[in-house]
């Protein structure tokens, strides 16, 4: 069962070529990391899978759904895909346990007791149960990748997106994050699609690298044969570079 | 001073209360006016965000004293009449809510981008995003900025006199020509806008500390 599937997409920004031809799909429960230079079209590639990007032509299916279709309601892939940013974008003004279940009250219609005896839950899985009453500013940058992964889970999605979730965080705090990344890449049922310059974590977790350069997916294969023998010549350059630095 | 304060204070506290009557629903209307055209202003359908700025660039580019004149004048010509108190609050409502539109707008677009775009990804629709996540915090930014127009619409009320609104302003005029003492009328006439600015004054910066 396929999860995501790009048929011939296209995506210009004005006269830009962001996504060139992308054919790809990945299944449920697949853990799929795409790598790649800054400018490659990875994050315009995510955002698409979740509608934050619109696409310019080709075909878009996300669960089930025709993204390019006028009529699909994207707040319903919404509730089945959950989004972690780089820069974390924790509600401001709410609170950490707020922030965890606020969609599940709006959008899946919980209580609120059962929504916060969740969110707690979910807190606890990412090691913050004490912070549940503190705002996102009182937190350090790992912290709030914290909450902001358990705001996701709680929607209880089939797939993640994670936008180059450590880019943004101070090296002590990167190892916290992947933690809680691989404890949910552990449950077979979560689709994973992760933009990262985590070279460690893809090896360890991902089924599947795809390397994009210039708007192109130019490699797609097991993670094990991608970093054994890179067939494309600008893959091993790239992969030179962000191991060896 | 004290003496035309004691002496014409029938007349200096009924205009008060019309100045603080057309303020307070001129501050309610334009409130209500100009968040709705703020929002026209920032909508992902062109036409409408061309809307909300031709109605933003109209009032807030036309003198007060010309709108407020426009609705004494020519909407009686047009349809029914209407009187001076009428007339100057709905100018001054109309006039404001245009600064209050690029005040609430500017506010909402201060807001970081990816607080919209994480709520959305969370599933929330995009009005319950905005209720909820992006308006609540702008609302904060707009406090300060929003505490100069509403301090600019009491004394802009002054506008009624104009147009015989029986406002403080309308009331020391029609003092000072009688008693010829206009210094100490306009003095006192001062002292009493002062009694309503300042009050709100400190309001607001209450409003903003308390939810900063």
């Amino acid at each position: 069962m396929s999860m995501i599937e790009f048929h011939d997409v296209e995506k210009y920004y004005g006269d830009f070529h962001a996504l060139k031809d992308i054919n790809l799909t990945i299944d449920k429960g697949e853990v799929v990391v795409i790598i790649g230079p800054s400018g490659s079209g990875k994050s315009t590639l995510l955002r698409s899978m979740n509608g934050l990007n619109t696409i310019s032509s080709g075909k878009l299916i996300v669960n089930n759904f025709d993204l390019a279709d006028k009529k699909t309601d994207i707040n319903k892939i919404r509730r089945e895909v959950g989004m972690v940013f780089q820069h974390f974008n924790l509600y401001a003004n709410k609170t950490v346990l707020q922030n965890v279940s606020l969609a599940p009250q709006l959008v899946l219609k919980e209580d609120k007791a059962q929504s916060e005896k969740e969110a707690m839950e979910l807190l606890k899985l990412v090691g913050l149960e004490d912070k549940a009453q503190s705002y996102p500013s009182m937190l350090s940058g790992g912290q709030e990748q914290r909450v902001a992964i358990a705001r996701s889970l709680a929607m209880k999605p089939q797939a993640l997106l994670f936008d180059e979730p450590t880019s943004a965080l101070d090296p002590e705090m990167i190892g916290d994050v992947l933690d809680v990344m691989k404890k949910v890449a552990a449950d077979d049922g979560m689709t994973m699609i992760v933009v990262t310059h985590e070279m460690g974590f893809a090896k360890e977790v991902a089924d599947r690298l795809v390397f994009m350069a210039d708007g192109e997916i130019l490699e797609d294969d097991d993670t094990k044969s991608f970093f054994a023998h890179p067939k494309e010549e600008r893959a091993r350059q790239f992969l030179s570079k962000i191991i060896n630095h | 001073m004290l003496s035309i304060l004691v002496n014409h204070w029938p007349e200096l506290w009924s205009g008060l209360l019309f100045t603080l009557g057309s303020s307070v629903l001129a501050l309610i209307g334009s409130l209500i006016v100009g968040t709705v055209f703020a929002f026209l202003e920032i909508s992902e359908r062109k036409w409408v965000r061309i809307i909300g700025r031709i109605y933003v660039e109209i009032f807030r580019n036309i003198p007060l004293l010309v709108i407020t004149m426009f609705f004494y004048v020519v909407i009686p010509m047009l349809f029914a009449n209407v009187n001076g108190f009428t007339a100057g609050t709905i100018g001054l409502t109309i006039y404001t809510s245009a600064f209050i539109a690029e005040t609430v707008r500017a506010g909402i677009e201060a807001v970081d981008l990816g607080q919209m775009e994480a709520a959305r990804s969370n599933g929330l629709s995009y009005l319950q995003a905005m209720v909820h996540i992006v308006f609540p915090q702008a609302i904060k930014i707009t406090i300060p900025p929003l505490g100069n127009q509403f301090i600019n619409l009491v004394k802009n009320s002054s506008v009624l006199a104009f147009v015989a609104g029986f406002d403080l302003m309308y009331q020391g005029n029609l003092i000072a020509s009688t008693t010829f003492d206009t210094s100490n009328t306009y003095l006192a006439v001062g002292l009493l806008y002062l009694v309503l600015t300042l009050p709100l004054s400190y309001f607001m910066r209450y409003l903003e500390k308390k939810w900063a």
